[in-house]
């Protein structure tokens, strides 16, 4: 009992030590104390080290550009998508895509995305007959030196995940009578919704987006994929020095990290402040009692967008699929000469180890998580506890704060400590993201439990226990392991913390896949990445097909 | 020795406001009714007395059972019995499931449990019933099986929060009969919440109306 009491606290601090600690584990070095290293005085010359790095100016602008513009790209399309279809068929299509959509790994779609986009892609090869191309065009389009298309792997990544979020909020919104009111009145459906039903939304979506916000201006595994290379964007660069077998370089390294976290502050700030001046203008827009009634090229360009990103994701993982089976396939050539499971046999065996530790982590990671969750939403449960906005603000945090500014001075904690490159480590930083998303999927439908069920049990003389096991889990089984496949897929997708923490000797799908990067062997990602993709979907599916199974005759949990 | 359920001096209390205060006694086999529109504190007072009030209330007074005070005991240590008018069958669990959930755990062997299973839902007319999904049965049947695992964990009081308002015209007397004459039958004392004359004239009891 006193231990249920506690859960909250003792998840705050299994969520929020490590960040702080990694926090203060970055700040020393990054002021010149690294006793390992014997640096025990003080000082600026990391952070001249790092001002003296030529390629600086090209990294900050790097991560503040692609991170605020593939923020507001995703918020401004999500935000489209919702005003001007809502409600529709088109809609509900779109909805069924977002969990497969956000189940694939960040890396896995980014490889796909390059795949597509390559200038020796599928769009190039699409486009070679018009122009005449009998080589791949000499572009540079993948890493591209602006970020463009790490921009855009961002965006198809972000996106549904801000839309999964914004419908999570809107049925409490009643946007379908807001709409229903504006469009009487001779609104437009997307104006109507924009004066209606977002200044109302964006409140319930902010957290989101400023997680959003800050990963995309810190994310490593997709700018290693999609990003440029010289200079790379500032967490990448990050990683580099973090990674040297120089290690006087972990000082800079200290620092830079320690900027990235100025930056992704600096830009919360910027993007604070753009959230007033939107709001000042658009009460202004409001209040000019504007119908923006001929609003189909909005619509249009949503849906189009909309579908576009799907697409990209989709068919770039078919694109991973069909490399990883190709015999020769030359340039402008749509399909391969020949199918073969030659890439399989080869590389298959390989990644059984890989897959068997990514397996393991995950599981552990989310078990752990679902653990502290169900004992933190039970304490609610049980003692009234009410939580606060402060509490939601503390589960966000590990999403806001990047991860390039404490995972390396937790991995300096962890090599000091001798636990780094151990099993156990990678697991603990992986909780860290784990619990956030599983609160977040588990708590409304945990809160939604009608209590009478509880009520009615403990009449009939079960004990708070009693009811936990019996009623309440099984009732709401379906939830539950829905948390739990998001769970894995995060921890799936972990690329950082596995590298940093399991010091290269812990070796999951993912730091395989991410590895590939550099090289051209297009036929190994094709296997790693699917590999990486089939990990974090498998349990998705399995949520999907326990609770089915199990209540295959309760007719009541069906659509529980 | 005060048979019966006893609310000795009840006062409900909201930010010093009183919501709702009442003495009343019932006793074995009878029934009392409150009657009162919504917004009386009619499910407050039965959250009061199944112990399960949320903490911003204040509650005085006791609740004795048989004599014994049970103000301060847990839901599950009251042995009150509770009916709603939706049944709330537990929807994983099948018919007999939900029954044996009510039947104490003092009943051992598993074929004995089956045995009292098998025969409640005899006594209600649900004979083979016990592997039944509970969402496939008819409002009656649901509503006759929530009465059954109540009667089965072995209550000292019934409490029925409108219990009969769901059903339709016809079954709704029948059930209502059924209710009450289980009741009397194994002598407890139910307290019936409602806003429903017809149901009040059924039962037959004492009537208290609470102010809105």
């Amino acid at each position: 009992m006193s231990l249920l009491r506690r859960a909250p606290a003792l998840t705050l601090l299994v969520m929020l030590g490590p960040v702080f600690a990694g926090l203060a584990g970055t700040l020393l070095p990054a002021f010149g104390i690294l006793p390992a290293l014997g640096r025990v005085e003080p000082g600026l010359m990391p952070f001249s080290e790092l001002a003296a790095w030529p390629g600086l100016p090209r990294a900050v602008a790097l991560s503040l550009g692609t991170g605020l513009g593939a923020t507001l790209l995703a918020l401004a399309l999500t935000v489209l998508i919702c005003a001007g279809w809502q409600g529709t068929r088109s809609f509900r299509w779109l909805e069924r895509a977002l969990s497969p959509l956000l189940s694939v790994p960040h890396a896995a779609a980014a490889f796909g995305l390059a795949f597509l986009i390559a200038p020796s892609g599928w769009i190039a090869r699409a486009l070679a007959p018009l122009l005449g191309w009998e080589r791949p065009p000499d572009l540079l389009i993948l890493q591209d030196p602006w970020g463009l298309s790490l921009t855009a792997g961002l965006v198809v990544k972000e996106m549904p995940f801000l839309l999964l979020m914004t419908l999570a909020a809107l049925p409490a919104l009643r946007p379908g009578q807001s709409l229903a009111t504006a469009r009487s009145l001779g609104y437009g459906r997307s104006a109507g919704w924009l004066k209606t039903v977002f200044p109302r939304l964006y409140p319930q979506i902010r957290l989101p987006v400023y997680a959003v916000l800050a990963f995309s201006m810190s994310v490593v595994d997709v700018a290693m994929i999609l990003g440029p290379n010289t200079p790379p964007t500032l967490a990448v660069q990050v990683l580099r020095w973090m990674n040297d077998p120089d290690l006087a370089l972990r000082l800079r390294g200290a620092a830079g990290a320690l900027l990235q976290l100025a930056l992704t502050l600096a830009a919360l700030g910027i993007w604070r402040l753009g959230e007033i001046a939107v709001a000042r203008m658009g009460r202004a827009w409001i209040e000019t009692g504007a119908r923006g009634s001929h609003d189909a090229p909005v619509r249009a360009l949503a849906i189009g967008a909309g579908a576009l990103s799907a697409l990209a994701i989709l068919l770039g993982l078919v694109a991973l699929g069909v490399w990883s089976v190709a015999a020769f396939w030359g340039f402008p050539a749509m399909l391969p000469d020949a199918f073969t499971a030659k890439s399989w046999m080869k590389q298959g065996p390989q990644l059984l180890a890989p897959a068997g530790d990514t397996a393991l982590i995950a599981l552990i990671a989310t078990g752990v998580a679902l653990a502290l969750v169900l004992a933190c939403l039970e304490a609610e449960h049980r003692f009234g506890l009410r939580p606060s906005a402060r509490a939601l603000w503390l589960l966000y945090l590990p999403l806001i704060v990047p991860q390039i500014a404490f995972l390396p001075g937790l991995q300096i904690l962890a090599l000091v400590s001798g636990i780094d490159g151990t099993l156990a480590a990678v697991i603990a930083a992986h909780v860290i993201f784990v619990l956030p998303y599983v609160f977040l999927s588990l708590a409304d439908p945990y809160r939604g439990w009608d209590r009478r069920n509880a009520l009615v049990g403990h009449a009939l003389g079960a004990s708070a226990a009693r009811v936990f096991w019996r009623l309440r889990l099984p009732m709401l089984l379906r939830p539950v392991l829905t948390a739990a496949a998001v769970g894995c897929a995060v921890s799936v997708g972990q690329f950082l913390p596995t590298l940093l923490l399991g010091g290269g000797r812990v070796q999951t799908l993912t730091t395989e896949a991410v590895a590939l990067a550099s090289g051209g062997a297009r036929r190994v990602i094709g296997v790693t990445a699917l590999a990486q993709t089939a990990a974090a979907f498998l349990p998705f599916a399995l949520a999907l097909l326990v609770p089915a199974l199990v209540w295959r005759n309760r007719k009541g949990l069906r659509h529980g | 020795m005060a048979e019966g359920l006893r609310l000795e001096n009840l006062a409900i209390t909201l930010d010093g406001q009183t919501m709702m205060a009442l003495d009343a006694r019932v006793a074995p086999g009878e029934v009392l009714t409150v009657m009162g529109p919504s917004g009386s504190g009619k499910s407050t007072l039965l959250a009061a007395i199944t112990g399960a009030l949320d903490p911003a209330f204040r509650l005085s007074g006791r609740v004795l059972l048989d004599g014994e005070d049970v103000t301060h005991l847990p839901t599950e240590r009251r042995r009150i019995g509770i009916l709603f008018q939706d049944e709330l069958l537990f929807p994983h669990l099948s018919v007999g499931g939900n029954l044996a959930f009510g039947l104490p755990p003092s009943m051992r062997g598993r074929a004995a449990r089956r045995a009292r299973i098998d025969a409640a839902l005899t006594e209600i007319g649900l004979e083979g019933f016990a592997n039944r999904d509970p969402a496939t049965l008819s409002g009656g049947q649901k509503a006759r099986v929530a009465l059954m695992r109540s009667l089965l964990a072995e209550p000292r009081a019934l409490l029925l929060d409108e219990p009969f308002s769901r059903l339709d015209a016809a079954r709704r007397g029948q059930i209502r009969e059924l209710v009450f004459a289980r009741a009397k039958a194994q002598r407890l004392p139910v307290l019936l919440v409602t806003h429903d004359r017809e149901d009040a004239s059924a039962a037959g009891g004492g009537v208290i109306e609470l102010g809105a």
